[in-house]
């Protein structure tokens, strides 16, 4: 057990306990700075180290980056807080975090942005149906306690992360039906020919592929209908020109995956092409204000643990320590550079909604609605969509993608929260029921 | 679910066991229920993400209505309710 720090004033406070976020808080603690790290999470680990619930509350012990990770963050000194879900900026130098118990103010010298990144859904006719699900979210849901055994899961989308999600629900005891991938053979073999250049990677993708023997994995292949009674039952995937049925008890969807950079926009800081803007230590265009991780480009976990600790160093002072690890980060990034370009959807995909297909779940409005708009600020006023509790994180990304409409800028509260969590009343203690 | 200690759980007023530290979605999903709030227009939804993005899970949770089900713990004695 920690030290109980009780002050909720930090020299570095980190937004995010993924990979960036823990790589972030180790690295600035380490350096000597009191450290605060914010997650809405009721577990640090962030999506890709969700621990499985079986696994919590006992010791790491473990052999795996995660633990090694975790570890690490426990014996750093820095302050977690698990289950604060960071809702206004105030102030510079303040962020209002919203907890089971009440609002918290968390003050900071210098911030670090892990935000991560979500995942991007493309509607389909069918896709709001339950049982419908992203393909991170049903691994999460899995990860969370939810029994997968005997299911039958089709996987459909995009990248790599369908290949471990499936692998994941496999081992979990999941039937895994179909991987269906929107890039074509072409271009994903082009791809494997050029991971011999990474070996560590190369041998990531032979373990996946031994994991995988035997699950049908189809190129050129995406959803075009999914039905079913009370949920989904059946997906119809377009492959090789054809339609094929595939009979299924969870579709689980992802089209890529999108930055979180909401925070990054409410506190001003400049983005280029839907992604942070940093310099080699790692800072934004706003003073003290650092980000590392998918807000910066999608760039997954090793590229999440180098730029985390860059940001860790660099905001705790440490700048020379910063500047050792550029060389890695560049390499980590022109991997995520091929990983992308390989992935990227197709046009064809622009055609999988149906005018009578919900866009934006919050409102439900169609994909026909939209349509008659000519953008994003046209289409909130005559449709409201995006104007439901996700603030456009679901259907912001679909329509950036179907109709090329950059979103807003974003307007406080960064997330929904309950009034008077925004009315000042925050604490500038740790409450007694936080995770610390 | 499987291994660790068990808590019990009410959902729609059926008691259910279940491990600790299972979120309340995949409580939920386990009971057999799929339709886990009614949209705008009355469609059935269950969750979608499951990291507390889509809004899609929400349940009442110990009277605390729109609480997103896949970012909850299930604790013993929890009441919850879907499609309220």
């Amino acid at each position: 057990m920690i030290e109980r720090e009780t002050s909720l004033e930090f020299d570095v406070l980190v937004a995010g306990a993924g990979p960036a976020g823990i790589a972030a808080a180790c690295t600035a603690a380490e350096s000597g700075a009191k450290v605060g790290v914010a997650d809405a999470n009721p577990n640090p680990g962030g999506q890709i180290w969700r621990m499985k619930a079986a696994e919590r509350g006992e010791a790491p012990h473990r052999s795996d980056a995660a633990s090694r990770w975790r570890v690490r963050l426990k014996a750093s000194g820095a302050t977690v807080l698990s289950g604060a879900e960071i809702v206004a900026n105030p102030e510079p130098g303040v962020l209002v975090a919203e907890t089971p118990g009440g609002g918290i103010a968390l003050r900071y010298k210098k911030l670090v942005i892990a935000t991560g990144a979500r995942e991007r859904f493309v509607p389909f006719p069918g896709w709001t149906l339950p049982n419908v699900m992203g393909a991170g979210g049903l691994q999460a849901l899995v990860k969370s306690g939810l029994e997968i055994d005997g299911a039958r899961v089709v996987i459909a989308g995009s990248g790599p992360l369908l290949l471990a999600v499936a692998a994941y629900l496999r081992h979990c005891g999941a039937r895994i039906e179909a991987i269906c991938e929107q890039a074509s053979a072409k271009k994903v073999h082009a791809f494997a020919r050029k991971l011999a250049l990474y070996p560590a990677k190369f041998w990531q993708a032979a373990s996946l592929r031994t994991s995988l023997f035997g699950v049908r994995y189809l190129y050129s292949s995406w959803p075009v209908a999914a039905g079913g009674a009370e949920k989904v039952e059946w997906v119809d995937i377009s492959e090789g020109g054809g339609i094929r049925r595939i009979d299924c008890d969870y579709l689980a969807c992802g089209f890529d995956l999108v930055p979180n950079t909401e925070l990054a926009q409410a506190l001003g800081c400049r983005l280029a092409d839907g992604f942070v803007e940093v310099d080699e230590s790692m800072q934004t265009s706003v003073e003290g204000v650092y980000c590392a991780g998918e807000p910066l480009g999608i760039g997954g976990l090793e590229t999440a643990l180098i730029e985390g600790q860059i940001a860790g160093f660099a905001a705790a002072g440490k700048s020379a320590r910063a500047a050792a690890l550029l060389r890695d980060r560049t390499k980590a990034r022109d991997f995520a550079e091929l990983l992308n370009e390989t992935f990227a959807l197709r046009d064809e995909l622009r055609r999988m909604p149906a005018d009578s297909t919900l866009v934006c779940r919050c409102e439900d409005v169609t994909f026909g609605r939209l349509r008659a708009q000519t953008n994003w600020r046209s289409a909130k006023l005559q449709t409201r969509c995006g104007m439901g509790p996700c603030q456009g994180r679901v259907c912001g990304p679909a329509v950036e993608f179907l109709f090329g409409w950059q979103p807003d800028s974003v307007r406080p509260p960064i997330f929904p929260a309950r009034i008077d969590t925004l009315i000042g009343s925050a604490s500038e203690e740790i409450p007694a029921h936080l995770t610390v | 679910m499987s291994g660790g200690e068990s808590i019990s759980i009410a959902i729609d007023g059926t008691r259910r066991r279940v491990s600790l530290g299972t979120s309340v979605a995949a409580a939920i999903l386990a009971a057999g229920v799929s339709k886990f709030r009614r949209s705008v227009t009355g469609e059935p939804r269950g969750p979608l993400c499951g990291m507390g993005v889509c809004f899609e899970c929400r349940v009442t949770i110990d009277g605390n209505a729109h609480a997103r089900s896949c970012m909850v713990l299930c604790s013993d004695g929890m009441d919850v309710r879907t499609d309220d």
